[in-house]
C-alpha cells in the first residue's frame, strides 16, 4: 500500500520536472500522456474495477469540454470553468447510471456508446449556445509567451492526474474498491452479502466521469477551439479501454503505464503511417487481446512467476 | 394522405433494416459476440457490388450470390481462427476484439476507395410506380423484397436444416447441444460466418439506393444494434418486427422533427427500450 503510494510521488515529482528540460514539443506529447492518463485511469474505476465495460469516457469528455467553453464564453474564469465541467459531467454520470447500470454485459456497453452519439447530435443542434458544427473558439490565456502557455496547461493536467491518481489509489485501498471488486467477480453474491451494488456502481460511475470532465475542460482550453466531432469522438471512449488493457485492467498503475505505452507507440509507430493510422491502431487492438489480456503488468509477474 | 407515403417509406426502409440486422443479432444472440464488424462488412459488399456493375455489368441481384458466398467464407475464418480462441472471456474483450479488426477494414477501404460517396446507378433505371395516392420507386420495393427473402432464407436455414437445428441448440444450452455431439466450435465458425453473409449480402442492396463510402458504416451498425433491442434478441421474426419498426419510426421522426433528427430519435428510443423493456417487443427473457 505504501509502497503504491511511494511510487506514484516520485513518478509525479518526475512528471513535475519534465518543463525544465523539455522544448514546446516535448510538452505537448507530456500534455496528451497526462490526458490519456486520466481518461484511462477513469475508465478503470468502472471498466476495470466493476468490471461494467463503458463506452461513456467521451460522453464525459465532450460534456466537460462544451461546459468549460460554453461558461468562458459567458465570462466564468477559466480554473473554475473546468470545475464546473468535472460538475457536470459527475451530476450527468450520477443521473444515467441510475438507469444505465442496470443494464449489464453488451447492453450496458451499447447504451453508453450511444449516449456520446445523442449528445453529440444535442450539441451539434444547439447552434445558438454552443455553435452547433461551426465549433465553438475558446479565449486564449494572456500569458507572455507560446511556451508559457505550454508550461502551464502541461502544469494544470499534471494536477489533474494527480487528484485521479490520488483518487485511485484511495478507492483501491476502501471499502468502496472492495465493493467494486466483489461486483466484479459476481454482482448477485456481492448482492446478496450486503454489498449496496447500486450505490456502489453509481459511484464508480460518477468518478470515472468527474476527471474526465475536467479533463475535457482543460483540452478545450489548451487547442483553444472545438467541435463536436472532435470532443465526442468515438475514439475517446475507446483509446482509455485499450491503454488500460495495454497496461493492466483493474490495478493501479496499469492505465498510467498503458498511456505512456500508448502514447509512444502513437508517436514512434505511426506518425510514419498517417494513412493508415487507424489500422494500425486496431492491428494492436487485435494482437493486444489476441495475445496479451492481461496487460504488460502481467508480464512482470509472469516473469517473476518463472524466476521462482 | 401523406401519412399513407410516409408509412410506405417506412415499411420499405424497415424490410432493409431488416435484413442489416439479422446476421447481426444472430451473431449476438448465439456467441454472445458483438460485432462491431458488422458495419464496415455491409459496405464492403456495397463496394463489391458497385464496381462489379461499373467495371464487368454484373447485375447487384448477382453480385449478392457471390458477396453471400465470398462473406461466408471470410466469417468462417475469421470466427475459426481468431474469435473462437476468445469466446470464453469477459465481453469487454470480444468487443474490443471485433472493434480492432473493424478498424483495419474500415480504414483499409478508406485508403482503396477513398472517403467519396459513390452512387450505384442501374442502367435502365428502374423507374417509379404509383399506387393510388403512393409513389414507389421500384427499386426500393425490390431491394425490400430481395431482403425479406434474404431474412427468409436465414429463417428457413436455421429451422429446417440440419446445421441450423444445431445452431439453435447450441444457442439454447452449449453444454448440452456438445453433449449430443454438437461441434460447437464449428457450429460457432459457421453462425458467424452466416452473420457475415447476411451483412454482405445486404450490401448491393443498399447499394442500389444509398450512396457507398467507408463513412456510413458506423450508422449501418447503429442500426442493427437499434433493431436487435427493439425487436429483442432470439429469433428472425424478431429482427423483422424491429427493423420495421426501427423503419417507420424514422420516416415519421423525420416528417415531424426534420431529417437531421431522425436518428436521435432513434437512439432515444433505443436507451428508453434498455432501460424499461430490455428483451425488446419479441424477445424471450433470460438473456444479459
Amino acid at each position: 500500500m505504501k509502497r503504491q503510494a511511494l511510487i506514484g510521488v516520485v513518478l509525479f515529482a518526475v512528471l513535475a520536472a519534465m518543463p525544465l528540460l523539455g522544448d514546446a514539443y516535448t510538452l505537448r506529447l507530456g500534455t496528451t500522456v497526462l490526458m490519456y492518463g486520466v481518461l484511462a485511469m477513469s475508465w478503470n474505476f468502472i471498466g476495470g474495477m466493476a468490471g461494467y465495460p463503458s463506452f461513456a469516457t467521451a460522453a464525459f469528455f465532450g460534456l466537460g469540454a462544451y461546459v468549460g467553453a460554453v461558461t468562458q464564453k459567458f465570462g466564468v474564469p477559466m480554473p473554475f470553468a473546468w470545475a464546473l465541467g468535472g460538475a457536470f459531467a459527475l451530476a450527468f454520470a450520477g443521473l444515467l447510471g441510475m438507469a444505465l447500470l442496470r443494464l449489464r454485459g453488451h447492453y450496458f456497453a451499447i447504451a453508453s456508446l450511444v449516449v456520446a452519439e445523442v449528445l453529440r447530435e444535442i450539441v451539434n443542434s444547439a447552434t445558438d449556445l454552443t455553435g452547433g458544427g461551426m465549433g465553438l473558439n475558446l479565449p486564449v490565456p494572456r500569458l507572455a509567451t507560446v511556451e508559457a502557455q505550454a508550461v502551464f496547461f502541461f502544469y494544470a493536467m499534471l494536477a489533474v492526474t494527480a487528484i485521479t491518481f490520488a483518487a485511485l489509489l484511495a478507492t483501491t485501498w476502501s471499502k468502496l474498491g472492495f465493493g467494486l471488486r466483489c461486483i466484479q467477480q459476481n454482482e448477485a453474491a456481492a448482492d446478496m452479502i450486503g454489498v449496496n451494488t447500486t450505490l456502489y456502481k453509481t459511484s464508480a460511475f460518477m468518478l470515472s466521469a468527474v476527471f474526465v470532465g475536467v479533463a475535457g475542460g482543460v483540452y478545450a482550453s489548451w487547442v483553444h477551439y472545438i467541435e463536436p466531432p472532435d470532443v465526442f469522438d468515438v475514439l475517446h471512449s475507446v483509446k482509455p479501454i485499450v491503454m488500460a488493457l495495454l497496461g493492466g485492467v483493474g490495478s493501479v498503475f496499469g492505465p498510467l503505464i498503458g498511456a505512456g505505452a500508448y502514447l509512444f507507440l502513437e508517436e514512434v509507430v505511426w506518425r510514419h503511417l498517417l494513412e493508415a493510422h487507424t489500422a494500425v491502431l486496431g492491428l494492436l487492438i487485435v494482437l493486444l487481446v489476441l495475445f496479451l489480456p492481461r496487460g504488460l503488468l502481467s508480464l512482470a509477474t509472469r516473469a517473476k512467476g518463472l524466476a521462482r | 394522405m401523406l401519412w399513407l407515403q410516409v408509412l410506405t417509406n417506412g415499411l420499405m426502409l424497415g424490410g432493409l433494416y431488416a435484413c442489416i440486422a439479422a446476421g447481426f443479432s444472430l451473431v449476438w444472440g448465439v456467441l454472445n459476440v458483438i460485432n462491431i464488424l458488422h458495419g464496415s462488412m455491409i459496405v464492403l459488399g456495397a463496394y463489391i457490388a458497385f464496381f462489379a456493375y461499373t467495371l464487368w455489368g454484373i447485375h447487384p441481384f448477382a453480385s449478392i450470390v457471390i458477396v453471400g458466398v465470398l462473406f461466408f467464407g471470410i466469417g468462417y475464418l475469421i470466427q475459426a481462427s481468431m474469435i473462437n480462441r476468445m469466446i470464453a472471456a469477459p465481453v469487454l474483450l470480444t468487443l474490443t476484439l471485433t472493434f480492432g479488426l473493424d478498424l483495419m477494414l474500415n480504414n483499409a477501404m478508406l485508403v482503396a476507395f477513398t472517403a467519396d460517396f459513390r452512387q450505384l446507378v442501374l442502367d435502365p433505371p428502374l423507374g417509379v410506380m404509383t399506387l393510388g395516392p403512393v409513389v414507389v420507386p421500384v427499386d426500393r420495393l425490390v431491394a425490400m423484397a430481395l431482403a425479406l427473402a434474404l431474412t427468409g432464407f436465414l429463417y428457413l436455414v436455421l429451422s429446417r436444416s440440419r446445421v441450423g437445428r444445431a445452431i439453435v441448440a447450441v444457442r439454447m444450452d452449449r453444454w448440452a447441444a456438445a453433449l449430443m455431439g454438437v461441434d460447437v466450435r464449428r457450429i460457432y465458425a459457421i453462425t458467424f460466418g452466416l452473420g457475415t453473409l447476411m451483412a454482405g449480402a445486404s450490401g448491393p442492396l443498399l447499394a442500389m439506393i444509398f450512396p457507398i463510402s467507408p463513412l456510413t458504416a458506423p450508422a449501418y451498425l447503429g442500426k442493427a444494434f437499434v433493431v436487435c433491442v427493439l425487436g429483442g434478441l432470439g429469433s428472425v421474426p424478431a429482427v423483422i418486427v424491429g427493423g420495421i419498426v426501427l423503419g417507420i419510426v424514422e420516416s415519421f421522426a423525420a416528417l415531424w422533427f426534420g431529417p437531421e433528427h431522425a436518428i436521435t430519435v432513434s437512439f432515444a428510443l433505443l436507451i428508453l427500450f434498455l432501460i424499461f423493456r430490455p428483451t425488446g417487443l419479441l424477445g424471450k427473457k433470460g438473456f444479459e
